[in-house]
């Protein structure tokens, strides 16, 4: 398991390393995709199979995918990657560099003073998980629930205010709206007139 | 007898049989539909046409392979083969009896719901490196079908789960001793066919690759072996859900008077079947009528099943 936990961390990191330095999007959200995935057999190999699992199916199968979906709706073209290369310069580096190297250093200062890594006492499975969360942690469930309900009732609020027709409704809405047309469809994703 | 080399024998077994019948059911769905139809379908090659798969293999075997010059190479290549991989993975789990089971994970419906949440990238990349204007359409549909349909995919099964108690697949077939969760879990059995049939994107849910607006949508670009990766991989995918649904709704290996083997065989091809009929029986919806058919009924109501089967379980454990 050792093994298997240094070869998914070294993964892991060079990914990360790669997903920084590429300069087209798409490219960048697949080696973040991996790296996510290493992290989640690093979780495995510690003895989380629970969490190794939500790992790739919210992170990587979920939010990425999201990631994804937006690059390519925006179609970022050739010259994103014109534009990437004048950003992305070594001098960028140096500010989280410094800040990662403070980081390196602590880790490896508490590793050496608590001596060799401790393999995990044992596997958590998903029963420990679920009575943790809805034991000693429930109150941090709930509150991550307020703040999802908050965050789906603002983005159906920012989602449907065009459709609702108040600002920036052009002449095709209006009609459509007057007819009682569907309001999905004139949603921001079908643009209109000359765009 | 050894135990690693009975694991490697089932292992293979399993791959051997998956990609098999996932090739046969080409020919299946053509003399099926063609049933359906009120013709023949294919009858010549060979016996009843069987060869006809092996006449269609040499071929695509043998086309030009080509990778249009303005794609993305590397993505364009590796995009097929993420389909294939994350589902043949996925048959890692599944018990077939008690015996034919590659690993037993005890995080086994989140391991499935994992792998087919990464399957959504074959189509999505797929659809983007071919840097063609219908195939990235058909690769935004794919990511928002996939999407939305994986919510109430995964809520879907928390009923059977908590009914069972365990994540563990082999155990969700063992408490089906008594009684078929399909009965206690109707709507649950309901949606996850549902999600399972836009998972695999098989017809009405083909809206990816809708050949009559879209040309053929993810896939416009590709030919030779890459395109029959999706094909066989979108087969691979109805043979996993099938299969997934006779272990999780209609008992598995159980049965009485004839062997498990036979059984699970016997449950799984009839769901196939049933998806070879939607196929020939329902047509194709519009892709917002499908996205708030998802949103508006699906979702609410997997969270109605998902809180009347807890509160009835919590009853019960009283």
């Amino acid at each position: 398991m050792d093994v298997l936990f240094y070869i998914s961390a070294i993964v892991a990191i060079l990914a990360t390393v790669f997903m920084l330095t590429r300069l087209n999007p798409v490219h960048a959200l697949l080696y973040l995709t991996v790296s996510l995935l290493a992290v989640s057999v690093v979780f495995y190999t510690l003895g989380a199979p629970f969490m190794a699992a939500l790992e790739i199916v919210i992170y990587a199968g979920a939010i990425m995918v999201l990631f994804v979906f937006v690059v390519m709706l925006l179609n970022l073209g050739r010259h994103t990657i014109d534009t990437e290369r004048t950003w992305v310069t070594p001098g960028m580096f140096t500010g989280p560099a410094i800040l990662a190297a403070i980081l390196v250093g602590e880790v490896s200062y508490l590793l050496a003073r608590s001596g060799p890594r401790t393999p995990a006492a044992a596997v958590v499975g998903p029963h420990q998980v679920a009575m943790s969360l809805y034991g000693p942690y429930l109150l941090g469930v709930e509150l991550a629930s307020f703040l999802l309900l908050g965050a789906l009732v603002g983005a159906y609020h920012v989602g449907s205010r065009r459709a609702r027709g108040r600002t920036g409704v052009n002449g095709s809405d209006r009609v459509r709206i007057a007819t009682g047309g569907d309001l999905v469809r004139t949603g921001a994703d079908r643009p209109s007139g000359a765009a | 007898m050894n135990p690693v080399l009975l694991k490697i024998i089932v292992l293979v077994g399993i791959l051997l049989v998956v990609l098999g019948l996932a090739s046969g059911l080409i020919w299946l769905e053509r003399r099926l539909l063609a049933l359906w139809q009120d013709r023949y379908g294919p009858n010549r090659v060979g016996p009843f046409g069987l060869l006809q798969v092996m006449a269609d293999m040499i071929k695509i075997f043998f086309k030009e392979d080509w990778i249009p010059p303005f794609a993305d190479k590397w993505v364009f290549v590796f995009a097929p083969s993420i389909v294939m991989i994350t589902v043949l993975l996925t048959f890692a789990i599944i018990p077939f009896t008690s015996v034919i089971q590659i690993t037993d994970m005890n995080v086994g419906i989140l391991f499935f719901l994992g792998m087919s949440s990464l399957g959504v990238y074959s189509v999505v990349l797929g659809g983007w490196a071919s840097n063609n204007k219908y195939s990235l359409l058909g690769g935004m549909r794919a990511a928002s079908q996939m999407l939305s349909y994986e919510v109430f995919m995964g809520l879907s099964l928390m009923g059977t789960v908590m009914l069972a108690g365990s994540f563990s697949l082999r155990a969700i077939v063992e408490a089906q001793q008594h009684m078929w969760f399909v009965i206690p879990q109707f709507l649950g059995f309901v949606l996850f066919f549902i999600a399972g049939v836009a998972e695999t994107r098989r017809l009405p849910f083909d809206l990816p690759e809708a050949e009559s607006e879209l040309v053929a949508g993810f896939h416009s670009e590709y030919s030779g072996m890459k395109f029959g990766m999706f094909f066989v991989g979108e087969y691979l995918g109805v043979i996993l859900i099938s299969a997934l649904i006779s272990v999780l709704f209609f008992g598995g290996w159980l049965g009485p008077v004839l062997p498990p083997v036979v059984w699970i065989i016997l449950k799984t091809l009839f769901f196939i079947c049933f998806f070879i009929l939607l196929r020939a029986a329902l047509p194709r919806p519009r892709f917002d009528q499908l996205m708030s058919w998802g949103w508006k009924w699906m979702l609410p109501l997997t969270l109605a099943n998902l809180a009347v089967t807890g509160a009835v379980v919590v009853a019960m454990r009283r």
